[in-house]
């Protein structure tokens, strides 16, 4: 009887270890590999920035391999290169459906080829999850779900809270120079900002458009320097705001504030022109959005990721966090249905809020979009903190005046 | 109404901007009028070159002369390698659109993968210092590089002008089988056209790392501009592409500072539209 106690208890201590070290122990993805296609601007004038989402999008891919895969099986990223040209994006995810036969897709980088890929994916009913689309107007696509949170009217929400956090400040401006960029997004927004700024009673010198591409920045710097505005919004995609601030300080000129619709976040927090430079972002590498236990997992692998690929800025704002939200929200809905079928996936994303690193992300307002997340952020002391709403500030962190 | 100081600082950005137009378009011009060969790679070297002082700038701090006087050499040596290429398979003036196209995108993916497609600036003391005269300012090294850009235009045009090899080449260049009968050993001056041609490319690019931030897409953003300049300046003409690029850049300029900044290549390519219909001959 002893015996057989003991040979219980010891049986009973195996079997515990093991269950024990099945429920921890994941087991390695198997089978034929889930096909998820996309594009990128890996090349031509979106390359820099579409480099990051490459780098997340890898990442994240690996992360999904080293547990159990989705629905246990490995995922492929066949990723294909859009040369920045949304004619280009739109033939790959035509050959990505037809051709290659992906699975799932998951969207370009930036509004006109997202546009361009929307077509194609509406053309064959497949779910479209992308992060970096800046016309939620024109995203009519029943089966889109855009994980660049900025809600369904980016043209009257987003300047409304750079707006709001200017008019906290203890010298509000009076005078607002607008100069943005053409390409569709920037323009929109920045209109936005025009009408905006005139409906809140501030006085809209000058509006100026310039062409994507531009070199010569000296008569643009002179037309912002000679309207002597109190505040400068800048609807700067990548450099131009770098460009636009050094145009400035050649004519011994800098602006008292100066706003960057999408910067390129590195060079401009490290340009010795881009001190207090604001922006708007829906995360930064500080508390409270560290404290989302996938920024906590996901940031140090990105940063290490980003450092190996010899790129100089590596700290994840918008762009990558963007990013690794719409690989989220594919996995969330995969994951939740265990199934691959367009349709299903659509309308689990359209019902449920899914958590991501960005915060809880939801798809059941207008053409597909939810809360408008951006926060206002400002360089500060050699980095971007973020500076409004004042909940979402970094710790001790406000709004520094000029 | 645009205020006369406004006016004038566009004017002077304009022609400094049309000084590194015109740098860039030197080597271009050249090679399209005297050698027949319409180098698209140069614009790839020119990148190349920036990136080779950003290079040297940042991992080895030697200042941007030290690196152009590396780079300059260099690049006359590779030009004359890439003239053994095109004589060895007869590249033709329209082949050599296909031919140099392909370079420039291997350049473009070589330059990516080396530093990445993310950006680079070369941080300089000097990035934006200018000079005051009276209301307006002017910037040390946009003033640099149209002196640079001056200095090279009138030293090649005197050096086509009055030096052997450069009326030989320009006979060949009117007809290369006149030009031998009379002595004129074409093949070997072109080798040296085309060394200066990529020379120059590696001084453009000296001074595209000191101005612009870096890119490898770069190389496609100064196309169109350029290549203005040389059929407006004249192919060949040194002196022509420094007069057009001061032209183009001016009216750029002038064209953002009075209307909108949009309608400014509007401008300058209307001018190349009617040149090229009241001139037809100078392509």
């Amino acid at each position: 009887m002893i015996r057989m106690r003991r040979f219980t208890r010891g049986g009973g201590l195996v079997a515990f270890l093991v269950l024990a070290f099945a429920a921890s122990a994941v087991a390695a993805p198997a089978g034929q590999p889930i096909r998820i296609g996309g594009t990128l601007a890996l090349t031509g004038p979106l390359g820099p920035t579409a480099l990051l989402h490459k780098l997340a999008g890898e990442m994240y891919v690996e992360e999904l391999n080293k547990g159990n895969g989705l629905l246990g099986r490995p995922v492929e990223w066949v990723l294909l290169d859009d040369q920045s040209k949304p004619e280009l994006a739109r033939s790959l995810y035509e050959k990505l459906i037809t051709v290659d036969k992906v699975d799932l897709i998951i969207g370009p980088y930036a509004t006109s080829g997202i546009l361009a890929a929307m077509g194609v994916a509406q053309r064959y009913q497949k779910v479209f999850v992308h992060h970096s689309f800046g016309m939620p107007h024109l995203a009519k696509y029943e089966m889109h779900f855009a994980t660049a949170a900025f809600g369904p009217e980016p043209n009257r929400t987003i300047p409304t809270t750079v707006f709001d956090a200017l008019a906290a400040t203890a010298n509000p401006p009076k005078t607002v120079a607008i100069i943005t960029s053409k390409f569709p997004s920037a323009q929109f927004q920045s209109f936005g900002a025009k009408e905006i700024a005139e409906k809140r009673g501030l006085k809209v010198p000058l509006y100026l458009e310039y062409e994507f591409g531009t070199r010569d920045w000296g008569a643009l710097a002179a037309r912002v320097k000679d309207a002597k505005p109190d505040f400068v919004w800048i609807g700067a995609l990548g450099l131009d705001g770098n460009q636009m601030l050094e145009a400035m300080k050649k004519l011994d000129y800098t602006p008292p504030r100066h706003f960057h619709l999408f910067p390129a976040p590195g060079p401009l927090v490290v340009a010795p022109d881009g001190k207090q430079a604001l922006s708007v972002t829906v995360f930064e590498e500080h508390p409270p959005f560290m404290n989302n236990p996938g920024a906590a997992k996901l940031i140090p692998l990105f940063r290490e990721r980003a450092a190996k690929a010899n790129v100089p800025y590596t700290h994840v704002d918008t762009q990558v966090a963007g990013s690794l939200a719409a690989w989220q929200v594919l996995e969330a809905a995969v994951t939740a249905t265990r199934s691959l079928d367009d349709k299903v996936l659509a309308q689990w994303i359209k019902k449920n809020r899914v958590d991501t690193i960005i915060g809880k992300l939801r798809f059941d307002g207008p053409n597909n979009y939810g809360d408008d997340l951006f926060k206002v952020k400002q360089v500060q002391d050699g980095k971007w903190v973020v500076v409004w709403p004042r909940e979402f500030a970094a710790p001790g962190a406000r709004l520094l005046p000029p | 109404m645009p205020s006369v100081t406004l006016l004038g600082q566009a004017l002077v950005s304009g022609v400094l901007a049309g000084g590194l137009y015109a740098l860039l378009a030197l080597g271009l011009s050249l090679s399209w009028g005297l050698l027949r060969l319409v180098n698209l790679a140069h614009f790839a070297l020119a990148l190349l070159g920036a990136y080779l002082t950003y290079q040297l700038g940042h991992a080895f701090h030697l200042a941007p002369w030290v690196s152009a006087a590396i780079i300059v050499p260099l690049f006359f040596v590779v030009g004359m390698g890439l003239h053994v290429v095109f004589a060895r398979f007869r590249v033709t003036e329209f082949t050599s659109l296909l031919v140099t196209f392909g370079l420039a995108v291997i350049l473009e993916s070589l330059i990516q993968w080396f530093w990445t497609a993310d950006y680079r600036r070369y941080e300089t003391p000097w990035a934006s210092a200018s000079v005051r005269v009276g209301p307006l300012f002017v910037p040390v090294l946009e003033s640099l590089a149209c002196l640079t850009a001056a200095t090279l235009a009138l030293g090649t045009w005197a050096w086509l002008r009055f030096t052997y090899v450069g009326k030989a080449l320009r006979a060949a260049a009117e007809d290369a089988a006149i030009a031998g009968a009379f002595g004129v050993n074409h093949r070997r001056h072109a080798f040296v056209l085309s060394g200066i041609s990529a020379a120059y490319a590696g001084v453009a690019g000296t001074f595209i790392a000191l101005i612009s931030t870096l890119a490898p897409s770069q190389i496609w953003v100064w196309l169109g501009v350029v290549f203005a300049v040389v059929i407006i300046g004249g192919l060949g003409n040194p002196v022509g592409a420094l007069l057009a690029g001061f032209l183009i850049g001016a009216s750029e300029s002038v064209t953002m500072a009075v209307a909108a900044p949009a309608w400014a290549p509007l401008v300058s390519f209307s001018i190349l539209i009617g040149l090229l219909v009241l001139r037809p001959e100078r392509v």
